[in-house]
């Protein structure tokens, strides 16, 4: 039901962004419960390919997804660190990994476009639509779908 | 009464669940109207409701549930289309079934006149015979408007009479009035369905008062604490285990050193008291099996009547013990059972009678704790499943293919009951047999972590052996490394431990068709590699097992009736552990039970060792013991090997002590005989094909399979072309292919094989020997 709502052009969203290899992307803030730093990972061995693994929220195991790799983007550089960007999705709470973490925006005066048609088919999956702001173009996730890892069973297991 | 009167309120309890789950399934019904699967889901809950209701002789709620089964039935067979207006109808169902219940509530009965049942049965009938347009002006209300229905149908009853409808039926309560349902003003339901939003403020009010001094509140020396409460409790504890835990490794590694002597009596303080109040939490949700079973010998009672059968009722464990929400979810699933074992199993006295069993059947209920688990069994002495009726239905059915069925084993034929819309009973009865029943019951039991098995022999009975976890929430377990990750095995699962190095690991063992075996106290335990399991190194590990220098580790564990050694890397510690569900995301993964935090607060996954088996496609390796055992079957396990040209011949396990394989330029003669030396002495040679009678197949490239015996320190070994498989199963033994050196045939694995008369074949190797001969 939350899916329908971001492919609409409201008037009024603030988006929490952040960057993936470089893409300029941000999350309706309904969407993101926090936003943390690294934390440890439990890997866990089978898993879709996306899912680089397990991190204890006080208390609450969430499952980490690599954004890279849902995107279909190149793996992140060996001594990189990833950020958690804990989103809510379907009653679940999931952390999405990406690179680095930017501000809150309003995008209030911009409409959404539809996402350009070029785009890789790993982010077109992902991405809703684009919204072209001054200095960038920000590319709207859809929560509900970044997290649906089950058409990506590339279950290769996640080598530690 | 009193009893009466408890039955009663748990009904209640359990349908007002079950009603607002169907109300959320009707409303989401609208929006995908051909689902299969909610309809089933619809109509078990109203099956349920039905069932019940009949015991408890609530006879107009149960015509009601019944017509409106009625209808569902059809509507999941396809037979009908789900249009408005039987949406409608079904949810008019719904509202009266709320309605009477409310009134059974107040009342203890449901003869209450201001619910209008006829009136919908009617409908429901109109609409099941297929009739069209509604009779005068039903007022077609606004059918997609389900969610207020709680106070819409009341409301319309009191409207209706204002004055009389509530003070009436609670003055009159306790006399119970075996009137027949009256049907009231008939503009009743009808003309009350567009007042919808009559001022449910209004309603609530003279509802309130009432529902407050019913006659509840037994005082004595217990205090009813609300569910969520304890729950909320055991969470916190859980929590409290977890830090105590992070605690306990702080003050073991680094206070201990520092020499911090309070600290360390402090924190042992807290280890002991969060130990006990978590054992005092839990406790407080443990409750007797006895009060399900209490209200048993009504049921059966009243059911035998209805069904005309004369049962012996026999209950064992009343003390058993487990968590309050299990049971719960247990008392369900087990009238269920109880009313299967009657309907299905048990047969009518004369039939008993002229079987030569005794008129009243016996029905055995059980209850016990089993390493960590309850097991719950419910068996009768009444005419057995019979695997070809249950598969010759199940084809018809669609559950299966005639293909499927052809290669299951009649253990997995007789699971086939539980399929959904499975059902052999020929009629309909009222009490079972739409084919909900045994589906019901085991998704039920799964959904708390238990599992339904049933074992049964035609003829002399079925047994129905339910096994649920004691509690949820928090479980022992064994914490095991693998390469720089823990992971948690309940302990419910584990058997032993077993470590092997050097020698040992050499003798104990074998590969098989590069499937590695351990030879465990005269039984051959399969072998699993977490590493493998997990996808980690893969395969090299069959091969690898035996020459390799490391000590071996091997957890012994269990699930279900599949037992086999998981070989792992580390073994820490057994813990407390509190399972937490992991995300949808990794659902898929048989192998994960769940996750948990563990001291250092990083997150474990908790390894499920039954889908651990299914990944590995481990089949049942030990065998049930059927309820009623005709006779000792010779069950045991037995080495098949291949021999002559691929024939198959099997030898007892008991009887192989080492399988070897020799160099061919190693076999030396002695005498006629041909040997190997072996272990610092002679091994003499048996070619098993000439032994018994068959050609031998052309001789071995380079290397002799050989089967070693030992008897009495004497060994001999057996020459064969290669081992096959171990397997035990019943083997029945016929007299066809009998002969010297061979006991006869049997059937394994779909297979004809001979049956090594194994005294026959050795003897005349092991008697030329002087020692031997005086056996």
């Amino acid at each position: 039901m939350t899916a329908t709502t971001t492919t609409t052009p409201v008037a009024t969203r603030q988006m929490c962004t952040f960057w993936v290899d470089g893409l300029f992307l941000g999350i309706s803030v309904e969407h993101v419960q926090e936003v943390l730093r690294y934390q440890q990972l439990t890997v866990v061995p089978r898993a879709p390919a996306a899912v680089l693994g397990l991190i204890n929220l006080r208390g609450q195991i969430v499952t980490a997804l690599d954004l890279r790799c849902r995107l279909g983007l190149p793996p992140r550089a060996g001594e990189d660190l990833p950020m958690n960007v804990i989103v809510r999705s379907r009653g679940e709470v999931v952390s999405l990994l990406v690179d680095d973490i930017g501000d809150v925006i309003d995008t209030d005066d911009h409409l959404l476009q539809p996402t350009p048609a070029n785009l890789p088919p790993g982010v077109q999956d992902v991405v809703t639509g684009v919204l072209p702001l001054a200095g960038s173009i920000l590319l709207v996730v859809d929560a509900d779908r970044a997290v649906d890892v089950s058409s990506h069973l590339t279950t290769g297991g996640t080598p530690s | 009464m009193d009893d009466d009167a408890e039955i009663v309120a748990e009904f209640l309890v359990e349908s007002h669940e079950n009603l607002d789950q169907l109300d959320r399934d009707l409303v989401a019904l609208e929006q995908e109207p051909g689902s299969r699967e909610l309809l089933s889901s619809i109509f078990r809950t109203i099956h349920t409701i039905k069932g019940t209701s009949g015991f408890l002789a609530l006879g107009r709620l149960e015509a009601l549930t019944h017509a409106g089964e009625n209808l569902l039935s059809r509507l999941r067979d396809r037979k009908m289309d789900l249009t408005t207006e039987v949406t409608e109808v079904l949810l008019r169902t719904v509202d009266t079934v709320r309605a009477l219940l409310e009134v059974i509530e107040r009342s203890g009965t449901d003869q209450d006149p201001t619910v209008d049942v006829q009136v919908v049965v009617a409908e429901l009938e109109r609409v099941l015979a297929g009739g069209s347009a509604p009779a005068p002006a039903p007022a077609p209300a606004p059918a997609p408007v389900p969610a207020p229905v709680a106070v819409e149908v009341v409301p319309e009853a009191l409207e209706l009479e204002p004055a009389t409808s509530y003070a009436e039926p609670a003055g009159a309560a306790p006399t119970v009035e075996p009137a027949p349902a009256v049907p009231p003003a008939p503009a009743a339901a009808p003309a009350a369905a567009p007042a919808a939003a009559p001022a449910p403020a209004a309603v609530a009010e003279p509802l309130d008062p009432e529902a407050d001094p019913a006659p509840r509140g037994v005082v004595d020396s217990s205090v009813r604490v609300d569910i969520e409460l304890l729950d909320g409790l055991v969470q916190l504890v859980g929590e409290l285990v977890l830090t105590r835990n992070q605690i306990m490794q702080r003050t073991d590694a680094t206070t201990a050193a520092a020499g911090d002597a309070e600290l360390v009596r402090a924190a042992q303080r807290l280890d002991l008291v969060a130990s006990e109040l978590q054992e005092s939490v839990m406790r407080t949700r443990m409750q007797p099996i006895g009060q399900v079973w209490s209200k048993m010998p009504r049921i059966v009672r009243d059911l035998a009547h209805l069904l005309g059968r004369e049962v012996a009722l026999e209950m064992e464990g009343h003390d058993t013990e487990l968590d309050r929400s299990l049971l719960e979810a247990l008392r369900g699933p087990l009238t269920h059972l109880v009313r299967n074992a009657l309907d299905h199993g048990l047969e009518p006295p004369e039939q008993r009678v002229a079987l030569g069993k005794p008129a009243a059947g016996r029905l055995h209920l059980r209850a016990f704790h089993e390493s960590g688990q309850v097991v719950v069994e419910i068996s009768d002495d009444g005419r057995g499943i019979d695997p070809a009726v249950i598969g010759a239905a199940a084809v018809s059915r669609g559950v299966v293919t005639r293909e499927q069925l052809a290669r299951m084993e009649p253990r997995d034929v007789l699971h086939l009951i539980f399929r959904p819309g499975f059902s052999t009973a020929e009629q309909v009865t009222n009490v079972s047999g739409r084919g909900v029943g045994m589906d019901v019951v085991r998704t039920s039991i799964e959904r708390i972590g238990g599992s339904v098995d049933m074992l049964s022999v035609v003829g002399s009975g079925t047994t129905c052996r339910v096994r649920i976890p004691l509690t949820l929430a928090i479980i022992p377990a064994l914490v095991i490394g693998e390469a720089d990750e823990r992971y948690a095995i309940p302990q419910a699962n584990l058997v032993e431990l077993v470590r092997l190095e050097g020698q040992d690991l050499r003798d104990n063992v074998e590969v098989l068709a590069g499937a590695p075996v351990l030879r465990l106290r005269g039984r051959l335990l399969p072998l699993v590699s977490l590493a493998e399991t997990l996808g980690r190194d893969g395969a090299g590990f069959g091969a690898g097992v035996r020459s390799a220098t490391d000590p071996l580790t091997v957890v012994v564990v269990q699930s279900d009736d599949v037992r086999f050694g998981l070989c792992v890397q580390d073994v820490h510690d057994t813990q407390e552990i509190v399972v937490k569900p992991i995300g949808r995301q990794l659902k898929q993964l048989a192998m994960y039970a769940g996750a948990t935090i563990m001291g250092d607060g990083r997150v474990a996954l908790i390894l499920d060792v039954g889908g651990i088996a299914r990944e590995r496609a481990l089949t049942s390796v030990e065998t049930v013991e059927p309820v009623a055992r005709v006779d000792e079957a010779d069950s045991r396990a037995l080495l098949v090997l291949e021999i002559s040209h691929g024939r198959r011949a099997a030898l007892p396990l008991t009887a192989v002590s080492r399988l070897e394989e020799f160099d061919l330029d190693r076999v030396e003669r002695s005498g006629a005989v041909e040997v190997v030396q072996y272990r610092d002495g002679i091994l003499p040679l048996v070619r098993l094909a000439a032994a018994i009678g068959l050609p031998e197949s052309p001789p071995p490239e380079e290397q002799l399979s050989v089967v070693v015996h030992e008897e009495e320190g004497r060994r001999v070994g057996i020459v064969i072309d290669r081992v096959l498989d171990v397997v035990e199963e019943h083997v029945v033994l016929t007299e066809v292919g009998r002969r010297p050196g061979v006991l006869g045939s049997a059937v394994v694995q779909d297979r004809v094989t001979d049956l090594v008369d194994l005294d026959a074949v050795v003897r005349p190797v092991l008697g030329s020997r002087e020692l031997v001969g005086a056996r």
